[in-house]
């Protein structure tokens, strides 16, 4: 589903991936662990779309496609998704509001009618309460005074809501309690699909424990340096990152 | 007097007063004849038209004011013409191809039929379009029948709503009693120039203890298109009535007047309350700021009674130039001042406005919710005064100033000033200046929305707390209508 082959990306003119490749097969989840620095956020922005990071050499396909050419909401409406690891405030906007226009801005690409608002606010209550966000976060503006822990259920609702074929998941760990850390682990795993796929960017194996991938890979100063199954992520947590290098 | 003030008061008198009485025009140029023969083509009283002339007198000892942070060439006065009966059509655009393309484009947006936008743009119809126009108009909300029956329920309550010029010939003691008792003649060059000047407007009583039963936008929306440039309103809730009124239009308006000096005065007796909204989106010029209007507007509200409350929205999105300040005056005492703000500037816009709320009385409180929005190469301010005055024991104000940049070329300015003259008074004042994040942007487009959706979006979302005031039915309109001034305005 994702194939990435010998990405080079520059941040300002700085080299932060050097010849990266991955592939992401439909209906599995990879996780992609380093140390700071090693490109796992730049990576997942790329994927992305945002702004700021020049594609120097290489490519990455989506299905076939030339992901590189799209603009970012295609990419969305595509069924890209990024679990954001610090999601902005857009105060005055309604979070549920927000996640429908999203909606129907995919539903629409895809030829299909907008949802009904009743139904959609079923969808939502649902997905709320699967992911254990609370009431009457809905109805506040999106992220807006949400507590960290908050903002990274947000996504993770956001995402459960949205479908995507190819969700990224963007530390989405960090700053959460082992309960919290639970239940995103479980909205994750309810997603887990033949026909769609995780990427899984994280510092900690403690996630892992959660969300079981299928491979493993060890991203270093721009490259991945390593790969295998579940198991390489107990390996680096016992072992850390420095005697891969 | 200086000499060149006086140099032009002379000049005047040497031409003297030579026009023909039954022209519907006079020539250019101000002087005391031109206001006998406004005076007079109006049919109004002795008392009305030396009211004026004291108006023009103390006019000519004043200068324009340069305190504001915008910019204009120089207004000649004495080439502006200050009386004519309906514009002839030779005057504006002869058929809609001589409008701005972007004008015709909005129109269509805001899906405003092609008849409808000759009037706006005063083309003159044919009379095929003039039948149509009636009979769509009737189809659609039926507007002769609509105004008979507001008129009809109106002034069953003996509510009493009219152009000013009615309002001088049926109620002249009301007229007497309360105009200029809020603007003064004398209280600034443009209120003074509107005094000597103006033509016409609205005049609103609502009498005791009567809740008047509809938006006075609906009525007014029918009625009272063209009403001109020195337009006059004088709006009064007398005791323990309620009033909510809204002025203007989305639709972008053409004018050849491009001096635009209003004046409205809004009087609450004792628990009387007043809610005046206004959507403003006079045509801004081209996109290098040519042929927009100047809107030199002077607003405000008096609280005389206790427990009176008057309250500004407004949603300012067109003009070239806006200087505006809705005030209130709180007088008795518990009363209370709104004053909630969306001002919106794009390309070359300049805006400079605010509010000004002076605490007389105990007890009264006073609100200020701002939002500035700049884009393009526009520049934004806000200006506001909060006085308390020593009688005003435990008085109360918030004020909130929030700018918002859209790009890197524009620019947002807040000037507020705060004079307390008792020690009992409670004052919170936040400010915040925040540009439209390329993160925020990012973020909603990662979730499938269009850049300009996503700017729309954080934009409305910026302006919430305001647009809430707003009269219901207008809130949609209003959103509507700065997504439109917002196209093409990132990228």
């Amino acid at each position: 589903m994702l194939e990435i082959n010998n990405l080079h990306v520059e941040v300002d003119g700085k080299p932060i991936l050097k010849g990266l490749s991955l592939s992401v097969p439909a209906g599995e989840v990879h996780a992609i662990m380093g140390p700071n620095g090693s490109g796992k956020s730049t990576l997942a922005n790329v994927v992305a779309g945002k702004d700021g990071y020049e594609v120097t050499e290489g490519s990455i396909t989506y299905d076939g496609k030339d992901l590189l050419e799209m603009d970012p909401e295609e990419r969305a409406r595509e069924g890209v998704f990024l679990a954001f690891q610090y999601p902005v405030e857009i105060p005055g906007v309604n979070n549920t509001y927000f996640l429908r226009e999203s909606l129907n801005a995919i539903r629409k690409h895809r030829d299909e009618e907008e949802v009904d608002a009743i139904d959609f606010l079923d969808l939502v209550q649902e997905k709320a309460e699967a992911v254990g966000l609370k009431d009457k976060l809905l109805e506040r503006s999106v992220n807006a005074g949400f507590s960290g822990g908050e903002k990274k259920r947000n996504e993770v609702f956001q995402m459960a809501v949205l479908e995507p074929r190819l969700a990224v998941l963007d530390e989405t760990d960090s700053g959460l309690d082992i309960d919290a850390l639970r239940t995103v682990a479980d909205g994750v795993n309810r997603l887990r699909k033949p026909d769609n796929a995780f990427l899984v960017i994280t510092h900690y194996q403690r996630l892992l424990d959660h969300i079981v991938p299928d491979v493993v890979h060890v991203l270093q100063d721009g490259r991945i340096v390593k790969t295998g199954g579940k198991e390489l992520a107990l390996e680096l947590e016992k072992e850390g990152y420095a005697d891969l290098a | 007097m200086s000499d060149a003030v006086k140099e032009l008061a002379e000049r005047e008198y040497r031409y003297g007063f030579t026009t023909d009485l039954d022209e519907d025009r006079v020539p250019p140029g101000l002087n005391e004849d031109v206001i006998r023969i406004i005076s007079q083509k109006k049919g109004e009283p002795e008392w009305l038209l030396e009211w004026r002339l004291d108006a023009y007198r103390a006019w000519l000892k004043m200068r324009e004011p340069t305190w504001a942070r915008v910019e204009y060439p120089p207004i000649d006065f004495q080439a502006i013409t200050y009386y004519s009966a309906p514009k002839s059509a030779s005057e504006g655009p002869k058929s809609l191809d001589e409008v701005d393309p972007e004008i015709l484009e909005m129109y269509e947006k805001l899906g405003i039929s092609l008849v409808e936008q000759k009037r706006l743009q005063g083309i003159p119809l044919t009379e095929e379009e003039q039948g149509a126009s009636r009979v769509a108009v009737d189809a659609v909300i039926d507007s002769v029948s609509v105004a008979t029956t507001f008129k009809e329920e109106l002034e069953k309550q003996g509510i009493i709503f009219c152009s000013f010029g009615e309002a001088v010939q049926d109620h002249p003691e009301l007229v007497r009693k309360y105009l200029g008792t809020v603007v003064p003649t004398t209280d600034n060059f443009y209120a003074a120039l509107n005094s000597a000047v103006f033509t016409d407007g609205s005049f609103c009583y609502i009498p005791k203890g009567v809740r008047c039963p509809m938006e006075l936008s609906t009525y007014f929306r029918i009625n009272a298109a063209g009403t001109g440039q020195f337009e006059r309103t004088l709006l009064i809730a007398d005791e323990g009535s309620y009033v909510s009124y809204l002025e203007g239009c989305t639709a972008p308006q053409r004018d050849e007047n491009q001096l635009h000096a209003a004046v409205v005065e809004l009087v609450a007796h004792e628990d009387a309350e007043i809610k005046y909204s206004t959507v403003q989106n006079w045509y801004p010029g081209d996109k290098d700021g040519k042929g927009g209007i100047y809107n030199f507007v002077t607003k405000r509200g008096l609280c005389e009674g206790d427990r009176s409350k008057i309250s500004w929205t407004q949603v300012e999105t067109g003009s070239a130039i806006t200087w505006k300040y809705p005030s209130c005056i709180l007088k008795g005492d518990d009363s209370q001042g709104e004053f909630y703000s969306v001002a919106l500037t794009t390309n070359k816009q300049q805006a400079d406005t605010g509010t000004k709320m002076v605490h007389i009385g105990r007890n009264t409180r006073s609100t200020i919710i701002s939002k500035g929005i700049s884009a393009g190469e526009s520049q934004n301010t806000y200006r506001g005064q909060v006085k308390i005055l020593p009688g005003a024991e435990g008085a109360r104000n918030y004020s909130q100033c929030d700018s918002l940049l859209i790009g890197a070329d524009c620019g947002a300015h807040t000037f507020p000033f705060i004079d307390v003259r008792n020690p009992t008074a409670q004052m919170e004042h936040e400010a915040t200046t925040s540009k439209v994040g390329e993160d925020q942007i990012f973020y909603c487009q990662q979730r499938g929305l269009s850049e300009q959706d996503a700017v729309n979006l954080i934009v409305n979302g910026f302006c919430k707390s305001v647009f809430r005031q707003l009269p219901m039915e207008f809130t949609v309109e209003a959103q509507n209508l700065l997504n439109l001034k917002l196209e093409g305005a990132v990228g």
